[in-house]
């Protein structure tokens, strides 16, 4: 049997302790995460439960770079937990007068925070902070650069699973600006963790390079016949600037040849779910049709986003403490 | 050190019996619920459940989220969620585990209860009470009590075998 690689996500008993990006978990630890956001969701009314497992935790939303939605959600998962809860808008404070990254995290420990959400555009910078905090400290990855999703890919996993079913059973398209996106690689690995029946990406050659097939994925650049027979489409947003590189002709032939409308959606199973990480481009790379469709569960994604953000927390925090206690015995 | 030992299920069916006839007794003129903590309450739940001839089939508690031990075990709710098939408001509860100990179980149990609502009144009922209490919490009805050392393990099987063995 081969030694496990060292992961700096895993404490030594091999559990959970920060979630930096979903490459190199195993199965086991994904489901636990999906089961245990399960049990969070009161049954009887589909709303997640209020919970005292982080009471007295304080945990710091650390936002390097903009975003709401994914904000909200932690701080709403947190605030479900019992936790205290700090949101920094890095970008607007210390770091703008010119404090480093670790001289904010030393003060942020100084203020007896357990755990840092870190979004930020440079990739690597989550596990960066993660080789820095001290050992009562977690990290949970809320985007780095181009590098990984890890909560917003298994807020999808979960969403499948829930309106879906057994995954190994499910064809699943994945449209886009793959190159960029640290969502879809994030969805990728997972996807293929837990044992997709058939993964597709589609997407021009620019936003789509051959060597993505190395991470598990059959790579199209045509979408129409990539669509046959899917049980999950997922669209990327397509981000503006690259319409301003070279990697595009422009909006209007995008959505041309890779938007995802309404006769499009009908080559796909008559079942199939529509996703999309969200914010949405409409008219870009999804017909408002298709967004707002009876096929559409964007919003349910946003709602299960609580549930799973509720379980990563919750059970990063308690293997910190479990292997704390250890270490004290 | 106490010797180990092995209950049939003939032996642990008559210590159900008595439960069912106190159960019984305690709730008379009323139409009581019945919930079992996961999982081995919820064997002894069905049991008392049917012996009874309970209207409503027993709900499942999961208390992994209000366990008094997650800075020592972290969360590990793997017996999925709470199913309460019924309002839990203005109802008397038999709440029923298999074991009862230390107590900590039957206080996080009443705080998953109280999430779901306000009963009446909750009564205890466990198949076997072992030495050990750490908090003000009795059973209001026992199969059997047990002295038994601290590295003694008690396990139940589906067929109400009872096995108590050193750790």
């Amino acid at each position: 049997m081969s030694r496990p690689i060292f992961n700096p996500q895993l404490t030594p008993l091999g559990d959970l302790r920060h979630l930096l990006g979903i490459e190199g978990l195993g199965r086991p630890i994904l489901e636990e995460i999906l089961s245990t956001a399960e049990t969070l969701v009161d049954s009887s009314n589909g709303t997640t439960r209020k919970v005292p497992l982080l009471r007295g935790k304080t945990v710091a939303n650390l936002f390097f770079e903009n975003s709401t939605r994914t904000r909200t959600t932690f701080e709403l998962a947190a605030k479900r937990l019992s936790a205290d809860v700090l949101n920094i808008n890095v970008a607007a404070s210390a770091t703008s007068k010119g404090e480093t990254l670790l001289d904010t995290l030393r003060n942020l420990q100084a203020m007896q925070c357990d755990m840092f959400v870190v979004r930020h555009s440079a990739s690597g910078a989550a596990h960066f902070i993660a080789q820095h905090v001290e050992p009562h400290i977690s990290v949970i990855n809320a985007g780095d650069g181009q590098h990984a999703h890890p909560t917003q890919a298994l807020l999808d996993m979960y969403a499948i699973r829930k309106f879906k079913g057994d995954l190994s059973q499910l064809k699943v398209v994945i449209i886009g600006d793959l190159l960029h996106s640290r969502v879809a690689r994030s969805q990728i690995h997972a996807l293929n963790i837990l044992g997709v029946g058939e993964l597709v990406t589609v997407g021009p050659k620019t936003l789509l390079p051959e060597h993505f097939r190395e991470l598990g994925a059959r790579v199209e650049h045509n979408l129409d016949p990539a669509l046959a027979n899917a049980d999950v489409i997922i669209t990327l947003r397509l981000q503006r600037e690259r319409m301003k590189s070279a990697s595009l002709p422009g909006q209007d032939e995008y959505f041309q040849c890779y938007g995802l409308t309404q006769r499009r959606l009908q080559l796909a199973s008559p079942d199939a779910i529509v996703m999309h990480p969200g914010p949405t481009n409409r008219g870009v790379e999804i017909e408002a049709s298709v967004a707002d469709g009876p096929q559409s569960i964007i919003l349910d994604q946003v709602r299960c986003g609580i549930a799973v953000r509720m379980a990563v927390m919750s059970i990063t925090m308690g293997n910190v403490e479990r292997a704390l206690h250890e270490n004290k015995q | 050190m106490k010797a180990d030992r092995h209950y049939s299920p003939s032996e642990t069916a008559l210590w159900l019996n008595t439960m069912t006839a106190s159960l019984l007794e305690l709730t008379h003129g009323e139409q009581p619920v019945m919930l079992g903590v996961k999982t081995g309450g919820v064997t002894v739940a069905k049991h008392l459940y049917s012996a009874m001839e309970l209207a409503t089939p027993p709900g499942e508690l999961n208390i992994s989220f209000y366990r008094d031990d997650f800075s020592r075990i972290g969360v590990h709710p793997q017996v999925g969620p709470s199913h309460i098939p019924f309002p839990v408001d203005e109802q008397t509860i038999i709440l029923v585990d298999d074991v009862m100990y230390s107590g900590r179980t039957v206080r996080a149990a009443m705080n998953e209860i109280f999430d779901y609502g306000r009963p009446n009144r909750i009564l205890l009922a466990v198949l076997v009470e072992r030495s050990g209490r750490e908090l003000p919490i009795r059973p209001d009805v026992t199969g059997r009590k047990l002295d038994l050392d601290a590295n003694q393990n008690i396990k139940l099987s589906e067929d109400f075998s009872l096995e108590i063995k050193q750790r």
